[in-house]
């Protein structure tokens, strides 16, 4: 039973993170449809970001995680404008595709300009471990939460509060009443592709801490399996992400630690072929008679 | 106060406005009724920018509009509330209500507004909190009016505001539409509803194919034979 409770803990911390990276996919979706398979590699490029920051600045994980986070959303936005907002009318199969042509172009100008090799990820958190009863928690995955808590919470925020987050929601939900509204579709468009890049930057910067190794292609497996994450949870729906985040997370750990370690990554598909045949809207997702 | 000057659409290959001219006048309000696919929507969706005209010209206060977003025209004071009402089902009335004013920064005046929107439809008032998706099928045009109204439009573009409701509301949109025109909107209003249209309609355009083929004075449009004909009934 402990020992349940002890994988648990790592599973919700290693699940925060494919929930910051989750949300960046559905909220892009949620807005523009489209699937943007190059989001795992704008998480690569702020997890580099966070190193950079702390190597050749010397920055804390504050100041590292802000810059992080500023870089990838600057990437966002160039990506939306130069790949993205060209194909807006053609078909979605387009876009989908330059997606993955995106996503491509990252990983190899990464492997090029970054060397393909693993880099040690400095270490912004020392590590102090805490028993807790049965349990050892340590410190970086208390910050891992803490951290993923407080950014979904200004997220929520966001979302819910400001004129912007109002105008995305709506967007959303019906793009072409929203341009009746005055809505300026393409600036809101470019809003979510920062805000989820920089989701993505956060959840780099905490996998470094947590694992402390980064390479240019580390963005592939989290990318696809937060993807997972979104649909499990409902594609489109902010709250489905995170929920759907910390289901494979924990699934992922259980497996690891009750079954076999080479079950890892395949967790995460074995749960997307499951939803995609008993309820392929997601967990929070209406189901088809609902939405009638 | 608005032109449309031979404008052509095309969707893909369908040539679905065939040259357009019509104009609307400040305080009027202007029917424009046809059949089922003439077009009406589509003069509507060209106005408030959602399709781009091939050739023609769309004239505000004498300017080109035309060429603008959608959310340009929107500035400009013309507010399109589209066929089938679109309201934004998972947001509440009051959320609804503040995205028709997405534009506008002056608190007051959009407290004042909100107020007029529900006077004009006290129902809107009670249903404040609940979420738009929950509301009837008259409630939402309601809605959809309303949020139109936020935007404080000096022209109101109506497409089929009547689809699919009982006569009673009929008889009720109609009267606010009559009475938003009062307080001193302009309204071109698109229904298939022709009867009850033509009798609030200053003026009247009849279209056909994507080809306007009648305008007049709306009882004069009411009184044609073939008008009665084809759009009232006989
Ligand atoms: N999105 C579209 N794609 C292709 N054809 C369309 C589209 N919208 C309308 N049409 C066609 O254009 C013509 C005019 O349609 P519309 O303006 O909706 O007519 P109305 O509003 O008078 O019923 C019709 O022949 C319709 O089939
Ligand atoms: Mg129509």
């Amino acid at each position: 039973m402990a020992e349940v409770l002890q994988q648990l803990v790592n599973g919700i911390s290693l699940g925060s993170i494919y929930a910051l990276i989750a949300l960046g996919y559905t909220m892009v979706y949620g807005v523009l449809k489209l699937i943007n398979f190059a989001h795992g590699d704008v998480y690569m490029v702020g997890a580099f970001a966070g190193f950079f920051a702390a190597t050749a600045f010397g920055w804390g994980f504050l100041p590292a995680l802000c810059f992080a986070m500023l870089v990838a959303a600057l990437f966002g936005l160039v990506i939306e404008r130069v790949a993205y907002r060209p194909l807006r009318n053609a078909p979605r199969i387009a876009a989908l595709i330059t997606a993955i042509g995106v996503s491509l172009l990252l990983e190899n100008l990464g492997i090029l300009i970054l060397r393909p090799d693993p880099r040690a990820f400095p270490e912004l958190i020392r590590l102090e471990t805490y028993q807790v009863g049965p349990l050892i928690v340590n410190n970086r995955q208390l910050v891992i939460i803490a951290t993923s808590v407080v950014l979904m919470m200004l997220l929520q925020f966001i979302v819910t509060r400001t004129r912007m987050g109002k105008a995305m929601r709506a967007v959303a939900e019906d793009t072409e009443a929203s341009r009746l509204m005055g809505i300026n579709v393409d600036r809101v468009i470019a809003f979510t592709f920062v805000l989820g890049s920089a989701l993505a930057a956060a959840a780099g910067v905490l996998v470094g801490i947590y694992y402390t190794r980064i390479d240019p292609l580390m963005g592939f497996m989290p990318g696809l399996k937060a993807f997972v994450a979104a649909v499990l949870g409902g594609i489109g729906l902010i709250p489905g992400a995170m929920l759907g985040g910390l289901a494979i997370g924990v699934a992922e750990v259980l497996v690891v630690a009750f079954i076999s370690s080479s079950w890892k990554d395949a967790v995460a598909f074995a749960i997307l072929i499951m939803i995609l045949l008993l309820k392929p809207t997601g967990i929070l997702g209406k189901t088809a008679e609902e939405k009638a | 106060m608005l032109e449309l000057q031979d404008l052509h659409v095309y969707y893909g290959g369908i040539h679905a406005l065939k040259g357009i001219s019509l104009v609307v006048e400040p305080a009027e309000i202007v029917t424009l009724i046809g059949a089922n696919g003439a077009g009406k929507s589509t003069t509507l969706r060209a106005i408030s920018g959602l399709v781009r005209a091939r050739s023609g010209k769309i004239l505000w206060d004498g300017k080109p509009i035309h060429g603008l977003r959608a959310d340009d025209i929107v500035a400009r004071g013309i507010v399109h509330v589209p066929e089938g009402r679109r309201i934004f089902a998972t947001m509440t009335v009051r959320e609804n209500l503040d995205l028709g004013a997405y534009l506008r920064r002056d608190r007051r005046g959009i407290e004042a507004d909100r107020e007029m929107v529900y006077h004009l439809f006290p129902r809107l008032k009670e249903r404040e909190r609940q979420l738009a998706g929950t509301l009837s099928g008259g409630e939402q045009q309601m809605l959809a009016i309303g949020r139109g109204l936020m935007a404080k439009p000096r022209l109101l573009l109506l497409d089929e505001p009547s689809m699919g409701l009982a006569p009673l509301l009929v008889a009720e949109i109609f009267r606010v539409i009559q009475e938003i025109n009062k307080a001193g909107t302009t309204i071109l209003l698109v229904e298939q509803n022709a009867n009850q249209a033509l009798r609030i309609g200053h003026r009247a355009y009849v279209l056909q194919s994507g080809e306007l083929v009648m305008a007049g004075a709306a009882q004069e449009v009411a009184a044609n034979p073939e008008v009665r004909r084809a759009y009232l009934g006989g």
